[in-house]
């Protein structure tokens, strides 16, 4: 039989066991989320079709047909929206993980379970998301006719990443926001700060090469820029030491959001 | 001990009440004290120790007990004495400051039904992902499916959005999913403070079963008479520390003198009273609607004050009565003489008691005392100066939609009827 101890500031034994025991409990969050976002809604789960399909359709009429920026042999929509995926995708995970532990207060307080089924299901609700506008990318290269190369298969190693960062940051702002209410109001601002100094609306390869490495700290800086290497193939080029910088920066992000989430969880009941 | 499943040692929990509180500690006192707390290093030490704007609180102190297997523990005490953080350490959804707790076995509780119910979903999705959170695999569900569906009594409602559902039906649906985990240690609290009696009683039938099988139980009840039919040991709580550990008669017996609600008024002869004391005022209880003997109440039930008397017989006399309800500051709530109502009673007997019910209990969850006043004949004949009595009462359903928390919000629960109309 198992033996629990609970003991002041020890954590308890089996987390990582629990975590599996629990796992789930992690699908069945975010299928909760997914289901009731568009119950009561007229066209139903064809808003996460619509919503990706506007995006573009906007970014196709106003970098491609207006701005008319210059983009090398790559339809300008695609070179936008390969990087508008990671992007959305990390800032959607962002929003809704750091938010999640408040808005599960109610559960926190009188049912035990792992807690970071909480912040983690938030993330998996944003990714079905980034799978859909996905599809929608596939739609807009048949359109404009364009052969991916075969770095597209190292997507899902990117994507990974992507997850990572996500989630590394969310664990943080989550459970600080549990404590300081303050930051429900940095993460918006984060979120839109970031779309102006990370490279979605404008390739990294216009940032001046001594301040290349310097950039990179930006951790999506790499995630995105491996999107376009990635998905556009050919004409785009992955600056390899900022992508380092950018993979070690997530893993950092990641093992230090856990071990923080971790030494704060315990107190989380009595505070939130 | 080989079959000790809960072994608890010197557990207490200090909570830190800020007297400075609007909701959440700010970043910028952190901000504040980061930045001051070089310059305050060198003036005063002592200031940061002592910080006037906290004060520390222990919910719990010293708490020790073991449980075996088997056993049906009660765990009694009035509001504030400790019983849901002690639920709430052993269900692990909060830590302990100081000592430990040994447990052996799958724990599970059923602090609150319904948690993590959706009100957008279907009662059969609910089902899943409550199930889900009080920690049971999708399998699991599944093949308890049916039966829970058939304890809940919502067969035809079951891809009915649960926002539509009566609170009754919802609060069935919960425990019936709660009640259907199959854990070797089960922690229950209050629960049974909801739903119809009917349904009570299915639901202490439940516990039976999992009992019999040879599953431990902690329960927290107000109920008395819930607490004395399945408790086989009980501990009182009061003040965060335990008071009594042992026999459910002998711990009921110590709760009930110590709940203000049974205050033998003969035994308090120090307490002053004036009045020419013809008939005077011995005992004051509860009783709920089945006249049974209970300890505290819940708002919007009925409730029926019991007041006990004894006097000099004397056919003519004719007895008026009046009490009143005090807040625990000590502000009036209601006063009620039964020349009010053109009632007085007559003949007064030897011994006799006073019954006041009133149907729907109106009084917000709180502390409240008892005072009393007693005429013959107009003439003031017993006027004890302090309270004679007390009494909890506890969360209830009083708006109808389901379990709320409407306390500290004023000691009354208001009744009544919107309308909404433009001006034009």
């Amino acid at each position: 039989m198992d033996e629990i101890l609970i003991e002041p500031g020890r954590g308890f034994k089996h987390y990582w066991r629990d975590l599996w025991a629990y796992r789930e409990l992690f699908y069945f969050l975010a299928w909760r989320d997914i289901a009731v976002r568009y119950k009561q809604t007229v066209i139903g789960v064809a808003w996460s079709l619509v919503r990706p399909f506007l995006t573009m359709v906007v970014f196709t009429l106003v970098f491609g047909k207006l701005a008319k920026l210059p983009s090398g042999n790559t339809p300008y929509p695609i070179l936008v929206f390969a990087a508008m995926l990671p992007w959305q995708f990390f800032s959607n995970a962002l929003t809704a993980s750091s938010e999640s532990l408040v808005g599960s207060a109610n559960m926190i307080s009188k049912v035990y379970f792992p807690r970071l089924a909480i912040p983690t299901s938030a993330i998996i609700v944003s990714f079905v998301d980034f799978l859909l506008s996905f599809a929608m990318l596939l739609v807009l290269m048949a359109w404009y006719q364009f052969i991916p190369s075969w770095r597209i298969v190292t997507l899902p190693l990117l994507t990974l990443l992507a997850f990572c960062a996500a989630m590394g940051v969310g664990l943080w702002f989550a459970s600080l926001n549990v404590k300081y209410r303050d930051f429900r109001f940095i993460v918006p601002f984060v979120v839109q700060f970031g779309i102006y100094v990370s490279p979605v609306g404008f390739s990294s390869s216009i940032v001046p090469s001594k301040w290349r490495l310097l950039y990179s700290l930006n951790p999506m800086v790499g995630v995105i820029d491996g999107f376009r290497w990635a998905i556009i193939g050919g004409d785009a080029e992955l600056y390899l030491p900022g992508f380092l910088i950018s993979i070690g920066l997530v893993v950092f992000l990641l093992a230090s959001g856990i071990w923080y989430f971790r030494r704060t969880e315990r107190t989380f009941a009595d505070v939130i | 001990m080989s079959d000790t499943v809960i072994r608890v040692e010197g557990l207490g929990k200090k909570y830190i009440i800020g007297h400075e509180r609007n909701g959440s500690d700010g970043l910028r006192h952190r901000l504040n004290d980061f930045l001051t707390a070089p310059f305050r290093r060198f003036r005063n030490s002592q200031s940061e120790i002592r910080n006037p704007k906290s004060e520390a609180f222990w919910a719990l102190k010293d708490v020790s007990f073991d449980v075996t297997q088997g056993e049906v523990v009660g765990i009694i005490g009035r509001n504030g004495a400790g019983k849901s953080t002690l639920l709430k350490i052993l269900s692990r959804i909060t830590e302990p400051t100081e000592g430990r707790v040994r447990i052996r076995g799958r724990v599970a509780s059923l602090l609150e039904v319904g948690t993590g119910f959706h009100p957008e979903l279907t009662g059969r999705e609910n089902v899943f992902l409550n199930g889900a959170i009080l920690g049971m695999s999708r399998e699991e569900i599944k093949r308890k499916f049916d039966e829970i569906v058939a304890f809940a009594e919502v067969e035809k409602f079951l891809d009915t959005p649960v926002k539509r559902y009566s609170s009754g039906m919802y609060v069935r649906l919960a425990f019936a999913v709660a009640a259907h985990l199959e854990p070797e240690i089960l922690i229950v609290d209050e629960v049974l403070a909801v739903g119809d009696a009917q349904f009570q009683k299915k639901c202490l039938g439940k516990m039976r079963d999992v009992v019999g099988v040879g599953r431990t139980v902690l329960f927290v009840s107000h109920q008395m008479s819930a607490i004395e039919s399945i408790c086989t040991r009980c501990v009182v709580l009061n003040s965060g520390q335990i008071k009594f550990a042992g026999t459910t008669a002998e711990a009921i017996r110590v709760y009930s003198r110590e709940a203000v609600a049974t205050i033998d008024y003969q035994d308090s002869a120090n307490i002053k009273r004036v009045g020419n004391g013809l008939v005077r005022f011995v005992s004051f209880g509860l009783e709920d609607e089945d006249g049974q003997r209970i300890y505290s109440a819940a708002s919007g039930k009925p409730l029926t004050l019991v007041f006990g008397y004894e006097a000099s017989p004397c056919p003519q006399n004719s007895l008026s009565f009046g009490f009143s309800l005090h807040t625990t500051t000590g502000q009036t709530i209601c006063v009620l003489y039964s020349d009010y109502q053109g009632i007085s009673f007559s003949p007064v007997h030897e011994r006799g008691v006073l019954k006041f019910t009133t149907p729907r209990l109106i009084l917000a969850p709180g502390t409240y005392y008892v005072a009393v006043r007693l005429l013959v004949n107009g003439k003031e004949t017993d006027f004890p100066k302090d309270f004679v009595g007390g009494f909890d009462i506890d969360t209830g359903d009083f708006y109808g939609q389901g379990v709320g928390f409407h306390s500290g919000n004023g000691p009354v629960l208001i009744e009544g009827d919107w309308q909404h109309l433009a001006i034009t």
